[in-house]
């Protein structure tokens, strides 16, 4: 039964969501990680996501950003990408190290070049 | 010497320098904003000119600045310079009163003794000729350690010095060559004539006693030429362009003009005025702790001079500033920078060639499209309060810094508001060191939302990164002061008492508040009233950075923590017991540092405050009152 078909009858059924690794778009991911290496650091703890002055504000969370870089879901990335302060906190609580403003920098441009066919 | 073509080379050269500065100098006058323009010509009549001769004078001549760091390298530069100067000033004396005919061609002094080999054999001329001599000397004097120097840089107390361009190269040589080929000139001349000074008359007679002088001078006459005529012709493409560019610059500096936030004519006069002379690689931490040698202003400036794609070298800065105050030339390379972050991509190569090879000679660029936007934040209904005390978001990962500064106010009877208590909006700062100020506006007319409705007289803040854009970019009624302003004006009107503990400390200047907003005195005054403040070797001005700065987007922590061991080290060398900072950021880089504990400024004052801490609010707020009067 199709989703559509799903629908009709009163059931919600979310789209499938799964990653194929193999066919995601990993343009994004091998820009940020050529220009900021410590990129492959992130084992994903969240620290950055607790400290975060704009995830105070609006949904804005650093840890899912680099999920989707890895993931290649460029369209979820586009705007969680200007939520970003650039103000800091994420670098200094990360146990691991990575340049979290830079990887934030260089997703942003990015998408802009992606935008533009330029990658 | 009857032909006179020899003179040509030299004649050509200078001609063309003198015409290429004429008009350069004329379009950047012409590209300047109409305030700068006014600024410049109230500058020329007025006393701004009387200054900038002396420092003309001072610096360009004598290398002051060059001196006080290191007499050797000072004296290098003060007898190139100001040698050479005498030697012309001297020459053309000479020329126009021994010469045949008053008012010379300048080919006629420089070459004074080609068209009278046998001058000076007595009385005043004879004088005249050794003065000439000793002049000569002197130069080659500071020639020979500028050899030395490119060499072995160590011997003249440098660290390092620039990596040259093919052009600053051939220029270099040519520069080498000038005064050996006129003293070998003038000494062939005058061994032939029998007569010259104490230098060139001896050096003469010698080598005359077993080679034909008189076929050899001309040689040496045609290479003194020769090199000068390269020099001056390649001096527009080379480094050696400051010699004339820098007087153009101290003369806009002395007027009254600064860099601001845009690329401009005084950006591009900066940019010819330096000089390469590598100090700025000296002072570097990134060079000398952590082994990054090719980003320093110096390689900035010479990047933006030749046109090249710096954004690399162009992020990969602390923004510490060292550079800045350490630079004999004076040129903002803090601001320099900044206006080059700020810049998007940069045209297309055939746009860029035009523009390089035009006369304006401007650097242009694509404008930055916004990356970030901040349309989520919701204007708050702001409480009314006196003092407003915002933390910044650096300070919400010490809150021992929080703490300290909620019992320091509430000792000293503050009614204040804590701005950012459930975690506020960042200053913007960071979005300005990374070059995106149309971003950070939106969170500086956010907060100053926030700040205005509050109707506070006073903005504490304990962050310095806040204070420097809080001072610098908002538009605030209230009177911004940094936590350590703040309780020097609690313990001067008499509202804080406060024990003394017995203690060993030392001060560390957080770049953004020392170099950045010029406050060195009030944090030692608060220091000195509660604990005994030792000296550190290189601080105020020179003050090292922590390493942890926000200024730097690229560096990585790797490196930094580099830089943050080698600050420490230095710091603490006396084993103190406690390192002192102002900044939130420092605090929690030197934590990771060193073994020293590392506190606040206001975690040092509340552990003074006398136990137990008195409640009590309700008190009147006497520090805003009077500190009113004067705000």
């Amino acid at each position: 039964m199709s989703v559509r078909q799903a629908n009709r009858f009163g059931f919600g059924i979310n789209q499938s969501r799964q990653i194929n690794y193999d066919t995601s778009d990993r343009k994004v991911r091998d820009y940020v990680t050529l220009r900021e290496p410590s990129f492959r650091l992130c084992f994903a703890c969240g620290g950055c996501s607790a400290t975060c002055t704009a995830g105070e504000h609006i949904s804005f969370n650093l840890r899912r950003m680099i999920t989707l870089i890895r993931r290649g879901e460029i369209d979820l990335l586009r705007d969680e990408v200007t939520r970003c302060m650039l103000c800091g906190k994420c670098m200094l609580v990360c146990p691991r190290g990575v340049n979290t403003r830079n990887v934030v920098a260089m997703t942003a441009e990015a998408i802009r070049k992606l935008d533009r066919n330029e990658l | 010497m009857s032909s006179e073509i020899f003179v040509w080379p030299f004649n050509l050269g200078l001609y063309f320098i003198l015409i290429y500065s004429v008009v350069r100098s004329t379009v950047w006058f012409r590209n300047l904003s109409r305030p700068d323009k006014l600024r410049l010509q109230r500058g020329f009549f007025g006393i701004p000119f009387m200054q900038s001769i002396k420092e003309i004078f001072m610096e360009s001549l004598l290398h002051r600045r060059i001196f006080k760091k290191n007499f050797v390298l000072g004296y290098m530069h003060m007898s190139l310079a100001f040698g050479w100067f005498l030697l012309i000033v001297f020459g053309t004396i000479e020329a126009d009163f021994f010469g045949e005919k008053h008012l010379n061609p300048p080919s006629h002094a420089i070459f004074f003794r080609a068209f009278n080999p046998d001058h000076g054999a007595v009385g005043l001329a004879r004088a005249y000729t050794h003065l000439m001599d000793f002049l000569l000397a002197f130069i080659l004097s500071g020639l020979l350690l500028a050899v030395i120097k490119r060499f072995i840089p160590s011997m003249m107390g440098m660290k390092k010095t620039t990596k040259h361009t093919w052009s600053d190269r051939t220029a270099l040589l040519s520069l080498w060559l000038i005064f050996p080929s006129r003293l070998l000139a003038e000494s062939f001349t005058c061994g032939t004539y029998g007569s010259g000074g104490f230098l060139t008359g001896n050096l003469g007679a010698a080598l005359a006693s077993f080679l034909p002088a008189a076929e050899i001078a001309p040689w040496f006459w045609w290479l003194y030429s020769l090199a000068l005529g390269t020099f001056f012709f390649l001096l527009p493409v080379t480094r050696y362009f400051h010699i004339p560019i820098e007087l153009l610059l101290i003369f806009m500096r002395n007027s009254g003009i600064t860099t601001g936030d845009k690329s401009s004519s005084y950006t591009e006069v900066q940019t010819h005025a330096c000089s390469s002379c590598g100090v700025c690689i000296g002072v570097c931490q990134m060079s000398y702790a952590a082994g990054i040698n090719d980003i320093q202003s110096a390689y900035f400036i010479k990047g933006l001079r030749s046109d090249r794609d710096i954004a690399a070298i162009t992020a990969n800065c602390l923004m510490c500033g060292r550079c800045e105050e350490a630079c004999p030339v004076g040129i903002e390379l803090g601001p320099m920078r900044l206006i080059e972050r700020r810049q998007g991509e940069r045209p297309d190569t055939a746009k860029r060639f035009l523009e390089r090879y035009s006369l304006t000679g401007r650097r242009s660029t694509i404008e930055r499209e916004s990356t970030q936007s901040y349309g989520y934040l919701v204007r708050e209904e702001a409480e009314s309060a006196d003092v407003l005390f915002f933390a910044g978001c650096m300070t919400h990962l010490t809150p021992s810094v929080i703490s300290a500064m909620k019992k320091i106010m509430e000792s000293a009877g503050v009614r204040y508001r804590f701005m950012d208590e459930q975690g506020g909006v960042c200053c913007g700062r960071p979005l300005m060191l990374a070059g995106r100020d149309r971003e950070a506006r939106e969170l500086i007319n956010h907060n100053s939302d926030i700040i205005w409705k509050s109707g506070a007289r006073i903005l504490v803040t304990s962050c310095p990164i806040c204070y420097k854009i809080f001072r610098e970019s908002y538009y605030l009624e209230a009177r911004v002061m940094h936590h350590s302003e703040f309780i020097n004006l609690l313990i001067e009107e008499g509202s804080l008492r406060l024990g003394y503990l017995h203690r060993k400390v030392v001060y560390h200047d957080p770049c953004e508040l020392g170099r950045g907003s010029g406050i060195y005195e009030e944090p030692r005054a608060v220091i000195s009233y509660v604990a005994e403040l030792q000296a550190v070797p290189e601080e105020g001005t020179m003050s090292l950075c922590c390493g942890g700065s926000l200024g730097n987007l690229t560096l990585s922590s790797g490196k930094r923590a580099l830089i943050a061991a080698d600050a420490a080290r230095s710091l603490t060398m006396s084993s103190p017991d406690e390192l002192i900072t102002a900044c939130p950021l420092c605090k929690k880089t030197f934590g990771q540092a060193t073994g020293t504990r590392v506190s606040d400024i206001a975690e040092l004052v509340a552990a003074a405050l006398p136990k137990p801490v008195k409640k009590s609010r309700g008190r009147p707020a006497r520090v805003t009152t009077k500190s009113l009067n004067h705000g």
